[in-house]
């Protein structure tokens, strides 16, 4: 019960107190502007080098933006705690590591879809693409999970700003990473092999193939198998970024650098 | 001579500390770099190593912007952060005088990332700078810096009241790169874009690069894109004044 609290209420708390960004003020800018701008301007580009169409960018470019929530909160999960000096007593705390940490990630996985399903939705309006009606509630769905893998890799952010003082930097690098490698602005066809051998391992990539796939037309069922890789992936993130939290939890205690980093 | 030095100090304590910083220096290099990659990767499949070259030009620009854009929009912030901002205030120099080097230095933090784009470009897509008129080219970088400068201390001045106007600076980040027609001919636009673009120095920066690079005559360009750097100098200048009269009587110069 007391872990069930501690997931819940928790993390709730947790993500209202440290997650700063859930001003109007900065929310706006930040969540609503920038992914509009930024499915415009690739949509352009992609106008400008005749790549693809504009359905293509708003899929990849509003999935990706999914990122920036869900890198940002979780890294403040721990670089906020330390800047409020309370992080010492979080983790002196003897409650359930799994519930304290997973229950920090919900409330991150919801912003995550909710960016992503807003710039789904609006780039759709703004450009005047069309999308099958049948294809709503499985885009949902692939928000969703993509949110959800994201959150994964946030972990592991999460558990690297307990080593690395600048956080918001590691989270920067990371997004720079999933706008290049995942296929979001360029057909993973068309970028070097060892490019998308690394897109298969990382998250968003299957969300994103899935999302095209059903706003072409494609059935929940024949996408099935993506959107499971793109849960699955975020899985493993998931439980790599615990495992490396309880592992550098542990080394920031020997070391005495909780407060440093 | 004391307004020359004091600019000059400014700039260069400025851009010392900048160095140092990860978020300012390190990701001001790479946070470009990764929109230039994928440009590039966009670009490289129609095959014309022109567009490659035009694409490069914009992208080494968008770095100068984006060092500018965020960091510009919570320079006085940053200063209240650090207790700095009622003694700069206070110092006899005109205030605008303090700013001005503080928001050239961050726009000229953004030639690291140039340099990087133009190498980066070179190393891994081949694109190649001949340069058909070197000195207009060294003419329009430095014009372009201190226009996009004075346009954030513009943008700093404007915003002083948003106490969260980094998110202002981050969300114009990606509308100057589209609308300044860094990456996208603005021809593509509708219409009533166009205007905008106009009163934007970077437009006519990247345009000055790209005509110097190219084989235009840049120096329309050169001196536009250095005139609007003087207005909105001058329009920051006359609001620095109304900001630090409202602050003073409020009391609220240091309230965070």
């Amino acid at each position: 019960m007391t872990a069930a609290r501690i997931f819940l209420i928790g993390g709730l708390t947790s993500y209202r107190a440290l997650f700063g960004w859930l001003t109007p003020w900065i929310l706006i800018p930040s969540f609503l502007v920038a992914p509009l701008f930024q499915i415009l301007l690739f949509a352009y580009i992609g106008r400008a080098a005749n790549l693809e169409s504009d359905r293509f960018y708003v899929i990849g470019n509003a999935l990706q933006y999914a990122a920036v929530p869900c890198l940002f909160a979780m890294g403040n999960t721990v670089s906020g705690e330390r800047q409020q000096h309370t992080l010492p007593l979080v983790l002196a705390t003897p409650a359930n590591r799994l519930a304290l940490f997973v229950g920090r990630a919900l409330p991150v996985i919801v912003n995550g879809f909710l960016v992503a399903a807003f710039g789904l939705a609006a780039g759709c309006v703004m450009l005047g693409i069309h999308v099958p009606a049948s294809a709503l509630a499985p885009l949902v769905l692939v928000a969703a999970v993509t949110a959800f893998s994201c959150t994964g890799l946030g972990l592991v952010t999460a558990a690297l700003a307990l080593r690395v003082r600048e956080n918001a930097v590691t989270s920067n690098v990371l997004f720079g990473v999933l706008l290049i490698f995942c296929g979001v602005n360029v057909p993973l066809s068309a970028l070097p092999d060892w490019m998308a051998e690394v897109a298969g391992g990382l998250p968003l990539t299957h969300g994103i193939a899935a999302g095209r796939e059903l706003a072409a037309g494609a059935s929940l069922s024949s996408t099935a198998g993506l959107i499971a890789t793109e849960a699955l992936i975020g899985v493993a993130y998931g439980i790599a970024g615990y495992a490396l939290l309880r592992l550098l939890e542990v080394e920031s205690r020997r070391r005495a650098t909780l407060e440093v980093a | 001579m004391k307004t020359l030095r004091l600019l000059g100090l400014g700039w260069v304590f400025q851009l010392k500390m900048l160095m140092q910083s990860a978020f300012d220096g390190f990701l001001g290099v790479l946070w470009p770099l990764f929109f230039a990659t994928v440009a590039f990767l966009m670009f490289r499949t129609s095959g014309d190593p022109k567009t490659l070259l035009y694409a490069s030009l914009g992208a080494s620009v968008m770095g100068v912007w984006s060092s500018t854009s965020v960091a510009a929009s919570s320079a006085l912030q940053r200063e209240r952060w650090q207790g700095t901002l009622e003694l700069l205030v206070t110092t006899p120099a005109h205030f605008s005088l303090v700013l001005l080097p503080i928001t050239i230095a961050m726009s000229t933090i953004g030639l690291y990332s140039m340099v990087a784009t133009f190498l980066w470009g070179r190393l891994l897509f081949g694109i190649g700078l001949d340069i058909v008129h070197p000195f207009l080219f060294v003419l329009a970088i430095p014009a372009t810096i201190v226009s996009i400068g004075m346009l954030g201390f513009l943008l700093s001045v404007s915003v002083v009241r948003y106490r969260t106007a980094w998110a202002l600076g981050n969300a114009l980040e990606y509308p100057v790169w589209l609308v300044c027609g860094f990456l996208v001919p603005l021809s593509l636009f509708p219409g009533w874009v166009r205007p905008i673009s106009w009163v934007l120095a970077p437009t006519w920066g990247v345009r000055a690069i790209r005509s110097a690079a190219l084989g235009g005559s840049a120096l329309r360009e050169i001196a536009l894109c250095l005139a609007l750097g003087l207005v909105y100098a001058l329009i920051g200048i006359l609001l620095v004044d109304t900001v630090l009269r409202s602050a003073r009587s409020r009391a609220s110069l240091s309230l965070t």
